[in-house]
């Protein structure tokens, strides 16, 4: 089944977790996502192959960035009104902290949906929602 | 690399970024290697595999596992930039541009280097390529912070040196 048929029968079941599930990657670093209401939230649990610092121990700071961009893609991908599989042109991260081992969820905003290109912003936090440990913009290619 | 011998690392340089390289799990899990070390900057190679696809429709390999690459590589350019001192340098942010997809069932290489190196803060640059470095896929620019000695719980000076 193609990206575009397990979005159409996501929105119709409104339950995503198919769409997260036949993406390699996003099942590789462990991506989950819950929807509250219209509201959604991707989590990425702590799962020991995604450590990058061993000591303290911390995530990846480049398994924050994929959890960014999938987060982002995957948030395009519910709003699109003819679902095609959004690319990733730039990508900016700002690390605020370090992600300790433990889970992440990240939330995006849409600031701009243009015809071809969108601009999103997405907030990594830990314990708290407005502790951020992470803040990133992307522009991604609609068409 | 004959100076290596008098560095403060009781490693070679290339002993020392392979066991840098070798600690981290993420990397290790998308089987990243260190695969050339030149007088500028470093070459990192990651693996095509299943599980770093992002498009099931194309085959083609996930954005995020070319940052990861691109994290990693560069922090390895850091550590090369400011042996044979060592010291743990988190990355303050991180900037990708993908010029164009990886070609399925190819490795892509990281080429990176150090540009500039301040008593804070260590700017690095490199490109993600498959075929050809001219030819890139992704270009990035990463800043990593300089914690200081002091924090470093294992320092490989602890070996060589008293007092630490």
């Amino acid at each position: 089944m193609s990206i575009k048929e397990i979005v159409h029968q996501c929105r119709e079941t409104n339950d995503y977790a198919r769409l997260v599930e036949a993406i390699p990657y996003a099942q590789t670093i462990g991506m989950g996502c819950m929807k509250a209401g219209e509201e959604v939230i991707f989590t990425l649990p702590a799962i020991k192959s995604n450590i990058g610092n061993p000591t303290l121990p911390a995530i990846h700071g480049g398994v924050l960035g994929g959890f960014i961009e999938q987060s982002a893609q995957l948030h395009l991908l519910m709003l699109m009104e003819t679902p095609t599989y959004p690319k990733v042109v730039d990508l900016s991260i700002d690390y605020l902290s370090a992600g300790l081992f433990r889970d992440t969820f990240a939330e995006c905003h849409v600031l701009r949906m243009g015809r071809r290109i969108a601009n999103v912003a997405v907030t990594l936090w830990q314990a708290k929602k407005d502790e951020p440990i992470a803040t990133a913009r992307a522009h991604l290619l609609l068409s | 690399m004959s100076d290596d011998k008098k560095t403060k690392w009781p490693f070679t340089l290339e002993e020392g970024l392979k066991m840098f390289l070798h600690g981290v799990r993420h990397s290790m899990e998308l089987g990243m290697a260190l695969e050339e070390i030149t007088a500028e900057g470093l070459v990192v190679r990651l693996p095509y595999s299943d599980k770093i696809i992002g498009n099931p429709d194309t085959g083609v390999i996930h954005g995020g596992a070319i940052t990861s690459l691109m994290d990693q590589a560069c922090g390895l350019a850091v550590a090369q930039a400011m042996a044979p001192d060592f010291d743990i340098t988190p990355t303050i942010d991180l900037r990708i541009d993908y010029m164009r997809p990886a070609e399925p069932g190819k490795d892509v290489l990281a080429y990176v280097e150090c540009y500039r190196k301040t008593r804070s803060v260590v700017f690095t640059r490199g490109v993600a390529y498959q075929d050809n470095r001219d030819e890139p896929i992704a270009h990035c620019v990463a800043n990593y912070m300089r914690m200081g000695l002091s924090k470093i719980p294992w320092s490989p000076r602890k070996t060589t040196e008293e007092g630490q």
